[in-house]
């Protein structure tokens, strides 16, 4: 028999109802004192400081953290809530989001403690910004192809080289970063690349912005020119950057940030095809909130095995795949039924808006974060395949 | 495969390997394992699981019937143990005891309606009954003057106009004209047919997605054996993400299904959370059997379109299921109103509330 697939039908616990209403509740307050339009998906600028800083004084950053660090020691479902709440609300998170979800438990596991007592508190106040630095001009997917070197000096490392695609780089305080600090062995290709804590807006940094056919300005290029890391900035161990990349992957992979991207679109056709819809789009409309409901049951359960120290490398594989090609589909789904909308709907308008963003942002969410291909390689190696 | 983790399904599981191993029944042509089968399964008290001991059953919980019809679905059972289930259960509702031998439910369908008459007896007509033709007995929900009752039919006065399902199940017409029923009790309560329908359309997801764990289990094993250009097939990368994506359907109708199951064995009453649960099961289930069928025969390649291989006792009943108690069509326009009617910004509430 092949390996089992378990999506258990785990329920949310009831402290995690309670922490719903208060998100909710401090969104809308947000929203009514203008912070952001949950409308308006497409906005120009989505940094936002001073929200972020409301948002880490709530205590929702860093939640599942030691209390020692800044954290409030919750679960990983309770994150969940807050997670979904804010993507579904169309939050601006993108200053707080990368250093919460996935570099603050770099941090935790690999920093020594002095940086960790640096920095983590800073992320659990939303005072700082991270960026991933893994892609390269020459190395996408395949990782370990990464050339950027640190070499060898007094008390730490020169770093030389070019980052690409670097979400938040000209935002973000910090970055983690893959660099290569030996040559790969004939044994190994995956050997000689070491994670490192890289501090921005540093001598040695150019960050250049790269526009997306969004038309929004969120990716970049990073070159590095004798860029100086210190010793204590090495995360884990050196040459072994392969060892500490899997365990992380799935709290990055299952999240409801892998299904509700494009949610918004879902919601303004059902506000636009009114309270008596005809039967095609009801049918739409149906099976769309079907395919939504499966996927958030899918995630849902490995948040619940990962907060039961489980290891659900391949589901949660599995529903970054359905997940992203799901929201990847879904605005082109919605203007399938869109085209019936009674030209009298009043949010005609902005369901239009937000469809022709929804469909220009729809290319990168299969791509962003590890492609269809390799995850299906992932779940074929789960299977027995490979 | 989930582990059998409780009585029930390890007993069901014992009995099917035993007596209902794919591979053996598939040669056998006259159907003469369904006789010894039957009678195990109900010496173990599984078909009137869902039955308290008081009228007859075994009392098992609705959480222990729900895995068993999973259990069922990853051996492709086809003889009707799902449909006495649920006619057991449905009996249990107007606490009418259930009697031996094969039962199957009329309606079967969210669009047959069965009348009861002042003077007791039943009129109507029921498509696409699951195993009609061999059922003993008819457990029947019917709409008289006062409401819903619920009444125990012999089948012997129905007319039957047997039919077959694209899985080869029987799926027949059943015509009551003035037929007296055994014995008729009001339906509880807050109970109507689509009740009914939403019970019968999980244990019909539920096997849907038992049968794609056996289906991504074989063609995993198939493509791990099979050699073509020189390589086992397994080794080319478009056959991986082929069976990659099979993997992904049989976990969303796995996940689908047994949270549907799961609500409805800790709910009180069938409310818009459990229609949701329950329809989106139905209909994701069903999508999953469309796309995951495909591509299990799309890796078996010509022996999988034979009569000889077994793929097709899981492909054709996933597709067939797809029908009974209303198909995915159905249940998208219906939870399509559900939410339009609730409104735009009570979608999210609604999801998340699960």
């Amino acid at each position: 028999m092949t390996a089992a697939l378990r999506f258990d039908p785990i329920r949310l616990p009831e402290k995690c109802e309670q922490l719903r209403k208060e998100v909710r509740a401090f969104l809308a307050d947000e929203i009514a004192a203008g912070t952001f339009d949950p409308h308006k998906p497409n906005r120009e600028d989505t940094d936002a400081p001073e929200f972020s800083r409301r948002v880490g004084a709530k205590g929702w950053l860093g939640m599942t953290w030691p209390k020692k660090y800044g954290g409030q020691e919750r679960s990983f479902l309770e994150r969940y809530v807050v997670t979904e709440e804010m993507r579904v609300a169309n939050a601006p998170t993108r200053r707080f989001f990368v250093a919460d979800r996935q570099s603050g438990p770099v941090l935790l596991k690999y920093a020594p403690e002095h940086v960790k007592m640096d920095i983590l508190p800073r992320i659990c106040r939303g005072e700082l910004c991270f960026a991933i630095g893994m892609s390269e001009p020459n190395s996408g997917s395949d990782l370990f192809a990464a050339k950027t070197r640190a070499t060898r000096t007094d008390g730490g490392y020169l770093v030389n080289g070019t980052k690409i695609w670097t979400s938040s780089a000209h935002i973000a305080d910090y970055m983690i970063a893959i660099f290569r600090t030996s040559a790969p062995t004939r044994e190994n290709r995956r050997h000689g690349l070491t994670q490192f804590l890289v501090k921005m807006k540093q001598p040695g940094i150019q960050v250049n912005p790269i526009g997306q056919i969004t038309g929004q300005y969120e990716f970049n290029e990073v070159v590095f020119t004798d860029y100086f890391v210190p010793d204590d900035h090495v995360l884990g161990e050196v040459d072994g950057a392969w060892k500490q990349a899997t365990s992380e992957l799935a709290y990055e992979r299952s999240g409801p940030e892998r299904f509700l991207e494009t949610y918004y679109v879902l919601t303004e056709l059902v506000r636009a095809v009114g309270d008596e819809p005809d039967t095609r789009s009801a049918e739409g409309i149906g099976r769309l909130v079907a395919q939504l409901h499966t996927m958030r049951r899918m995630s849902v359960s490995v948040a619940g095995m990962l907060q039961a120290g489980k290891e659900p490398v391949v589901e949660a594989s599995i529903v970054k795949d359905i997940g992203t090609v799901w929201e990847q589909q879904l605005p082109h789904r919605v203007r399938d039924l869109a085209a019936f909308v009674e030209e009298t709907a009043t949010n005609r308008e902005t369901l239009e808006r937000q469809l022709d963003f929804a469909i220009k942002t729809a290319p990168k969410l299969t791509i962003q974060g590890g492609t269809t291909e390799v995850l299906r390689g992932i779940i074929a190696r789960g299977l027995g395949l490979r | 495969m989930a582990e059998s983790d409780n009585i029930v399904v390890e007993t069901a599981e014992k009995i099917f390997s035993d007596l209902a191993d794919p591979q053996t029944i598939n040669h056998d042509k006259k159907g003469a394992w369904k006789a010894p089968l039957w009678q195990a399964l109900s010496e173990a008290g599984l078909p009137l699981s869902w039955v308290p001991e008081d009228c007859g059953g075994s009392g098992a919980s609705l959480a222990d019937g729900f895995a068993l019809l999973n259990a069922a679905g990853r051996f492709a059972v086809a003889v009707p143990l799902a449909e006495t289930m649920l006619a057991g259960w449905l009996l249990a509702q107007a606490k009418i005891a259930s009697p031996d031998g094969e039962m199957t439910v009329a309606p079967a369908s969210p669009k047959d309606r069965i009348t009861l008459h002042p003077d007791g007896s039943l009129s109507g007509r029921a498509r696409s009954v699951p195993f009609a033709k061999a059922a003993k007995h008819f457990a029947v929900l019917a709409q008289g003057n006062g409401g819903l009752s619920i009444a125990l039919v012999d089948a012997a006065r129905a007319r039957i106009e047997a039919g077959l399902n694209v899985g080869y199940d029987n799926s027949d017409t059943v015509t009551f004209d003035k037929v007296q029923p055994i014995t008729t009790k009001p339906a509880p309560k807050g109970f109507d047919q689509n009740t009914l329908m939403l019970m019968g359309c999980v244990a019909r997801s539920l096997q849907i997605a038992g049968s794609l764990e056996s289906m991504l289990d074989i063609s995993v094993r198939y493509s791990n054996e099979r050699v073509a250009f020189e390589k086992k097939i397994s080794k080319f990368q478009a056959v991986q993400h082929n069976l990659a994506r099979l993997a992904g359907e049989s976990a969303a109708a796995l996940a689908a299904a047994t949270s549907a199951a799961d609500a409805i064995a800790n709910a009180k009453f069938f409310d818009e959370a459990i229609f949701l649960e329950a329809a989106a099961a139905k209909i994701r289930c069903a999508e999953a059997a469309e796309k995951g069928g495909a591509i299990a025969h799309q890796v078996h390649g010509a022996i999988g379109f034979t009569m000889e291989h077994i793929l097709h006792r899981y492909s054709l009943r996933a597709l067939a299921w797809r029908d009974d108690f209303g198909s995915e069509s159905h249940w998208a326009v219906e939870l399509g109103r559900l939410v339009a009617h609730r409104g735009a910004d009570e979608l999210w509430p609604l999801v998340a509330s699960r």
